[in-house]
């Protein structure tokens, strides 16, 4: 094996593992640094998205129409999570983690019975590519460009729409946003189905890489929290960064170890960072800069 | 004995509900009550209350860290998870002859407790507060559910005790107590009933203490205020460090009386439901009172046990619904919240009969 194709190995697990932490955890990153709410249902959004894009595959539409439907749906029922639960709990933000912890393992258990056990996945699309001695899935690659898309696309829904400064209005300072007319419940609403329709998007941009099991959202969340943690309330600033720090962590250690020790090179980091750097990368960014 | 009879004082104050001949009279009656169960019941039954009991200690932990710390943790079942495996790699590896059942306890919640330092150091000296800590508390708790569940090879071993991955490990030896003639083993009946039951009173009485000490009023004076309680001179991450290495001992304690009542641990009892349902429990019960959520937690397990038999799923289904509408409607809990009502009723009869 020659130094490109060890290259092509090493950014192709680099970009991997960018594209899972970024997709898992956009759309946790979005609702807690607008809102300030974790929302530990968030596993189970992702869930729901992976379980209607498969669903809406079976029934015969094609794989992208398939995940915009499970993004649909992720986001509608935010919208209904917001209104029955969370809108009730913003001065008490460790309640929200309670309540939406409890909405978790309802969804959960709620699926099990439902749906039961195990529902049946949806095929990889494009097959695979052949670099030196080993084989490559497309598919990953193509989940790589989403995490970048979908990186984009946030950038400019914040910056470049009327609701994006009407959201970091109301982030910035809520009273004085809904005393120049913001409707700020409307605002919040949105922001959290947005986050949940992101979390739909990567459960269903994932669907085809996995087994779909009812608890399927557990092997999201601990590295959405992590990304989230180590990235801090801003998406761009912390996220963004935190996916590609935590992915080299991850990809060095995975293939160093094993899976299991990606996962812990992963908790390790989060616990030094948080030690030296309490409000994340984007904290540290934004003191820097002012 | 002024020492002594200072702490007995402390036995009530601001920080617990229930106070005077009243409530230590019902305690009494309660207390002997509990004393004469095994008498009226069957060695099943007797076994099953002592579950019940074993963990009413994790859900203590729990409501001295959330209820009274304020720092939400879903670490709780980790520590759990960890004392009962070092509970299990010790007797196996050691046996129980000379009482070494109950060397292992401790060590085990200590190993816990050490764990917890370690933790929480790297969490309260770097100030995460808030939501950020109950993440990285949760994510440490899936971390081990995960390493656990993979150990299942010959390789995963401490002496001779097997990991076993995620069957988990069993057939460590209960708890003897070392007696002239013939060692006393406490099996999952009796004589473990009644083990738990002293230790649960002795603590439920020493968090008492604890908590309407000086130590517990400024525990409460961070949660209401932390830069206030800062500003008057306390560490305050000295302080939260101190409740999450007792919360975590208590956790510990907990995990190893579940081994030792069932003779065996698996990574599930670390996993995200398990985490789950300690926090529904004292939430549910009234997470800032120790009464409460003692209360809360032996009436939501009996519920929950019940709602078992049409299958464990719709019982979890009950749960989160029960934990949402909880937070919902009456967050300060319903034991709570009926306990107040009842002193204030009471409260006012007395005086109109005064």
């Amino acid at each position: 094996m020659d130094i490109a194709t060890h290259l092509f190995s090493a950014l192709y697990q680099f970009g991997d593992a960018f594209a899972f932490l970024v997709l898992s955890a956009c759309g946790l990153a979005v609702i807690f640094g607008m809102m300030g709410v974790i929302n530990l249902a968030h596993g189970e959004f992702i869930m729901c998205g992976a379980y209607v894009t498969a669903a809406t595959v079976h029934a015969g539409l094609p794989l992208p129409l398939g995940i915009l439907a499970g993004t649909v749906v992720s986001a509608l029922v935010g919208v209904v999570v917001e209104l029955v639960v969370i809108r009730h709990l913003y001065d008490r933000p460790l309640d929200t983690i309670v309540a939406t912890w409890g909405l978790s393992l309802i969804a959960t258990q709620g699926t099990l019975i439902l749906v039961g056990s195990t529902m049946a996945g949806v095929g990889t699309p494009f097959g695979s590519v052949q670099v030196g001695a080993y084989s490559y899935s497309i598919y990953r690659i193509v989940l790589f460009c989403a995490a970048l898309g979908v990186l984009a696309a946030l950038y400019a829904l914040f910056n470049w729409t009327r609701f994006g400064v009407l959201a970091r209005a109301t982030i910035q300072v809520p009273h004085m946003a809904a005393a120049l007319g913001v409707d700020t419940r409307l605002i919040y609403s949105l922001t959290f189905a947005c986050g949940a329709g992101l979390a739909g998007l990567a459960g269903g941009l994932y669907a085809p890489t996995m087994t779909l099991v009812p608890t399927m959202g557990a092997t999201f969340i601990m590295e959405a929290f992590v990304t989230v943690v180590i990235g801090g309330a801003d998406v761009f600033l912390g996220t963004a960064p935190a996916g590609g720090v935590l992915a080299v962590v991850k990809s060095v250690m995975t293939s160093w170890q094993g899976q299991l020790f990606g996962q812990i090179g992963l908790l390790v980091a989060v616990i030094i960072v948080v030690r030296v750097l309490p409000k994340g990368i984007s904290g540290f960014v934004l003191r820097e800069r002012t | 004995m002024t020492g002594l009879l200072s702490l007995f004082r402390r036995l009530e104050g601001p920080q617990t509900v229930g106070r005077g001949p009243a409530f230590w009279g019902m305690f009494a009656v309660v207390l002997m009550g509990a004393l004469a169960y095994p008498l009226f019941s069957d060695g099943y039954t007797v076994g099953n209350t002592v579950y019940f009991f074993v963990w009413v200690f994790i859900a203590l932990s729990l409501c001295l860290i959330w209820g009274y710390g304020g720092s939400l943790s879903f670490g709780q079942t980790a520590f759990f998870g960890i004392a009962g495996y070092s509970y299990g790699i010790l007797t196996i590896n050691f046996g129980s002859a000379y009482g070494f059942t109950l060397v292992a306890l401790v060590i085990a919640v200590a190993i816990s407790a050490l764990f917890a330092v370690l933790l929480g150091y790297f969490m309260f000296f770097g100030r995460i507060a808030g939501v950020f800590l109950g993440i990285v508390t949760l994510a440490v708790t899936l971390m081990l559910e995960r390493f656990m569940a993979q150990t299942a090879g010959p390789e995963w071993h401490i002496g001779s005790a097997r990991l076993n991955g995620f069957n988990g490990m069993s057939a460590m030896p209960p708890l003897t107590i070392p007696w002239p003639g013939e060692p006393i083993v406490l099996f999952a009946d009796v004589g473990l009933y009644y083990f738990v039951l002293g230790v649960l009173v002795l603590v439920y009485l020493g968090l008492r203490i604890l908590m309407n000490s000086s130590f517990g009023n400024v525990i409460v004076a961070i949660r209401e205020n932390p830069e206030r309680a800062e500003m008057l001179g306390y560490d305050v991450r000295k302080y939260q460090l101190i409740t999450f290495v007792i919360g975590a001992a208590l956790a510990g304690l907990s995990g190893v009386l579940y081994t030792v009542w069932g003779q065996y641990i698996t990574p599930s009892s670390m996993g995200m439901t398990a985490a789950a349902l300690p926090l529904i429990w004292v939430a549910v019960g009234g997470r800032s009172d120790l009464t409460s959520t003692l209360i809360g937690t032996l009436m939501v397990l009996a519920v929950f046990q019940a709602l078992t038999i049409y299958g464990s799923q719709y019982a979890l289904v009950f749960m989160g619904v029960l934990l949402v509408l909880t937070v919902l409607i009456a967050p300060n809990g319903l034991v709570l919240g009926a306990m107040n009502w009842l002193g204030r009723v009471t409260g006012r009869v007395t005086q109109r009969a005064g």
